[in-house]
């Protein structure tokens, strides 16, 4: 536990970054969020001329636009900010695009997004990451004690934030499917918390002497091995969607795999255990460890099955306020 | 833990065989499915983004439906106050009521009861909110006249109603295949149609109005004069073709509401597109006394209060049907004749968000997915196999079934795959493995805390299974948010991974269960292989 002396200060300072690099540099949003028009179109002949495209786009004075190559050499990722005049306007200038390119190219997507529906898709989005939380947040107060939720609430949104200055960083698109990857990540990051504070629970009731650090590092170390085949059994899942995925989820599979393998199992380790410390688990116990075989913590074998097969869960709020 | 009897062990072995059967559906053509039961034949969509084609999301003008309201209830009112001989000053629309003053104080209680009759409760015979239509106040003389936020809430819900069923005839009438129409919040609709590439037509089509009138063309000034003075009270400025202006009168001989059928065709003489329409009987019978008192004088056909055409009534039209020229391409013709037969839309609808995905896309994203979803597998059973050996296989038996099992499911909600959704069955996967990781752990715990290979296996069943179902319960509220919140593609994505959390947990509480208690029993092993 006298990890958290050089943790806590490192996320701190590394959600303080984030925080700054989101309000610094932004984050790069899609057309989900700010409106506008993105088109994916593919040169039907040799590689996209994309000085051709660029000048043949500007002629047309749609205001800000951007060229892009996406994945193969013919394929071209065309965005058009928002235009003005609502969202009438914004149909004209796709109308206007196509007329210019013309049958050179295939429209493999085309995607318009008018300025009623933006503000909307962000407020959502918004909403549903603050519903969530508070949702899993009540669900752990009725399973757990309330310092529990409270403390796996401070690791998810000290998640969120990295990963959302993570993705400040690397200019990723964040549109909708960003904020599905997003709850994601807060889904699977608690579920790994989940897996520590219940295991953390089951100490506190067996070994009533041992102190709080002691027996956090216990729970950590009886889950480790779990943990450590779980996250590489999700990152293989992960890395096959990043590799052979395809462009469209590329950005989705990338900001899960920063969430989920590097942010999420950091944190339910050095960050959700050890704040139970500093919210007052265990404030009642004596200092004295009791036992000394903190490495492999096992069930005594005469211990009786505490746990019954299928929790119900006012029994067990019961035990975990004795 | 690992007792079951032999009604329990079937009805889990049976469960699992029959969600995995509702997925074989899929794994068959249209063609054969056909002659299947009903029941049977539910299988995946593919979403737009897997299959190619345009999702149109529309809104109804709703400020357009509260004008027209208001422009309803002043003419009412000018009716009402007409018939019951009280005389009235200032009719007027300000803001969101209507406001007229009566002259005579006498008779302000008569007018108020016959106005308040306009208003009426919302929400037809299950209105029970005790809710009226119009709010009708009077002060001094004055009578104001409010649509309440309920009324006009109705009456915009009766617009979207209306104006799904003229997309639907519109969108019918171009030919498109398998269209999805369906009404979004209060005032939205999202038109999805598989297969379309380029929406512009679509898009043409369904952002007009179509409202068609016939009206005299106004003789008493020329337009010009109009524009520089001031056109008379019962017509109005309109624009033509070729920025022409007609001084229209506001009264409509015939509307397009009057029409029963309309085809494009081409003129006997000039051989130039036109659209021919017929009128039902109350139309052909008030076209007909029109065009009997105006021979000589020009008319206007207006389209979308634009002007089409205005030719002149060289003689009587009695047989109810008519010509619209007005140098159209036959492209033009096509769609007027379409936007007629469809009928107008109560109010003009806007394009807010668009998705087009072509085929070639679609097809490569299918690819892309099932390129990522063979690896992953692959992937995390190797993987699993080396890391357990023999429980490594139980559970890849056990991710396996939760696979085809999530195919089920999905089959019987008839729901729709998206390349999220894919993404989603795919980390499904590696959350599926959790399950069986945090048990075989736990068992290795309990097999170094000195128990017998079985009471282990008991108690790390029993201990993890609390566990996983914490865990998964707070995935599944994050799925669920998603599901709430998220439109298209993303609530694919939600509905693939809360199936997923659902059938991983079952197959842990059961099925991972079963297959160990089989081995236990067949086995009797003394060590745990892990």
């Amino acid at each position: 536990m006298r990890f958290r002396r050089i943790s806590f200060p490192i996320s701190a300072l590394l959600s303080i970054a984030a925080i700054l690099l989101y309000f610094l540099h932004g984050l790069n949003f899609g057309i989900d969020f700010v409106g506008g028009t993105l088109m994916e179109v593919q040169t039907k002949a040799g590689p996209a001329d994309l000085a051709k495209m660029r000048g043949t786009i500007s002629s047309l004075h749609l205001g800000d636009f951007q060229l892009q190559q996406f994945g193969a050499p013919n394929d071209v990722l065309i965005r058009i900010s928002e235009q003005p005049g609502g969202d009438a306007a914004q149909q004209q200038a796709v109308q206007k695009v196509r007329e210019a390119l013309g049958n050179e190219v295939e429209y493999r997507r085309v995607e318009v997004v008018g300025p009623s529906v933006s503000t909307e898709l962000l407020s959502y989005g918004t909403i549903g990451l603050v519903l969530a939380i508070g949702a899993i947040l009540v669900y752990l107060w009725f399973r757990f004690e309330w310092q529990f939720a409270l403390g796996a609430m401070i690791a998810n949104v000290h998640d969120l934030v990295l990963t959302v200055g993570f993705m400040s960083l690397t200019r990723i698109d964040f549109d909708l499917t960003s904020i599905a990857a997003l709850l994601t990540i807060l889904g699977y990051s608690l579920n790994d918390t989940v897996v520590i504070y219940d295991r953390i629970r089951e100490m506190l009731r067996r070994y009533k002497r041992m102190s709080m650090p002691d027996l956090l590092n216990a729970s950590i170390n009886a889950t480790l091995s779990r943990s450590i085949v779980t996250h590489l059994t999700v990152s293989l899942s992960l890395l096959a969607l990043l590799l052979f995925g395809g462009q469209a989820i590329r950005s989705f599979t990338a900001t899960m795999m920063f969430g989920v393998v590097l942010v999420g199992t950091y944190t339910s380790v050095f960050i959700a255990s050890p704040i139970l410390i500093y919210l007052g688990v265990g404030r009642t116990r004596q200092g004295e460890p009791e036992d000394t075989e903190a490495a492999a913590p096992v069930a005594p074998p005469t211990a009786p099955s505490a746990t019954p097969p299928k929790p119900s869960p006012p029994r067990q709020r019961a035990r975990a306020r004795r | 833990m690992l007792f079951f009897t032999r009604w329990k062990a079937a009805g889990i072995l049976l469960t699992a065989l029959v969600v995995c059967l509702f997925a074989l559906p899929n794994f068959f053509s249209e063609h054969t499915l056909r002659y299947w039961p009903s029941w049977a034949q539910r299988h995946i969509v593919l979403g737009l983004d897997l299959q190619g084609g345009s999702s149109l999301l529309l809104e109804v003008d709703t400020n357009a439906v509260r004008k027209e309201k208001l422009q309803g209830i002043a003419d009412d009112v000018l009716r009402i106050l007409r018939q019951a001989r009280v005389p009235f000053t200032g009719r007027a629309i300000r803001g969101n009521s209507v406001e007229v003053r009566i002259t005579r104080e006498t008779d302000v209680d008569n007018a108020l009861g016959k106005l308040r009759d306009l208003s009426q409760p919302v929400g037809g015979i299950l209105g029970s909110t005790g809710q009226r239509s119009i709010d009708v106040t009077e002060s001094g003389g004055l009578i104001t006249l409010t649509p309440s936020d309920a009324g006009l809430a109705e009456r915009i819900r009766q617009a979207v109603d209306q104006s799904i069923q003229i997309i639907e005839r519109r969108v019918n009438e171009l030919g498109l295949v398998e269209p999805t129409i369906q009404r979004e919040g209060a005032d939205r609709i999202l038109v999805q149609v598989p297969g379309l590439e380029d929406p512009s037509r679509l898009k043409q089509i369904l952002g007009k109005t179509a409202k068609l009138d016939f009206r005299m063309v106004d003789l008493s000034m020329t337009s010009e004069q109009a524009i520089a003075t001031r056109p008379p009270s019962d017509a109005e400025i309109l624009d033509g073709e070729g920025g022409q202006k007609y001084l229209i009168e506001k009264r409509v001989l015939v509307s397009g509401g009057d029409l029963v059928d309309a085809q494009p065709g081409f003129d006997q003489r000039s051989n130039e597109p036109v659209v021919n329409f017929r009128f039902n009987s109350v139309g052909a019978r008030k076209f007909a006394e029109a065009t009997q008192q105006n021979v000589g004088k020009p008319f206007a056909i207006v389209l979308d209060n634009k002007v089409i055409s205005a030719p002149v009534i060289r003689e009587p039209i009695l047989g109810g049907s008519g010509q619209i020229s007005g140098n159209f391409t036959v492209q033009q013709a096509n769609d007027l004749a379409i936007l007629l037969r469809a009928g107008a839309l109560p109010a003009p609808l806007t394009v807010v968000e668009e998705r087009t995905v072509g085929p070639g896309l679609g097809q490569d994203s299918i690819n892309a997915g099932e390129h990522a979803a063979y690896v992953g597998a692959g992937l995390v059973v190797f993987f699993m196999l080396v890391t357990y050996g023999l429980f490594g296989l139980f559970a890849n038996i056990a991710v396996a079934v939760n696979v085809a099992m999530i195919f089920g499911v999905l089959s019987m909600l008839s729901a729709t795959l998206t390349l999220p959704g894919i993404a989603g069955i795919v980390l499904t996967v590696g959350i599926a493995v959790d399950s069986n990781v945090l048990i075989y752990e736990r068992i290795r715990e309990e097999v170094r805390a000195g128990r017998t290979a079985i009471n282990a296996i008991d108690a790390g069943f029993s201990r993890a299974l609390a566990t996983i179902l914490d865990s998964n319960i707070t995935t599944f509220i994050a799925a669920a948010v998603l599901f709430y919140i998220g439109t298209g593609p993303v609530r694919g994505f939600a509905v693939t991974l809360g199936i997923g959390i659902l059938t991983s947990l079952f197959t842990a509480f059961t099925l991972t269960r079963l297959i160990m208690a089989y081995w236990v029993r067949m086995w009797r092993p003394r060590t745990v292989p892990i």
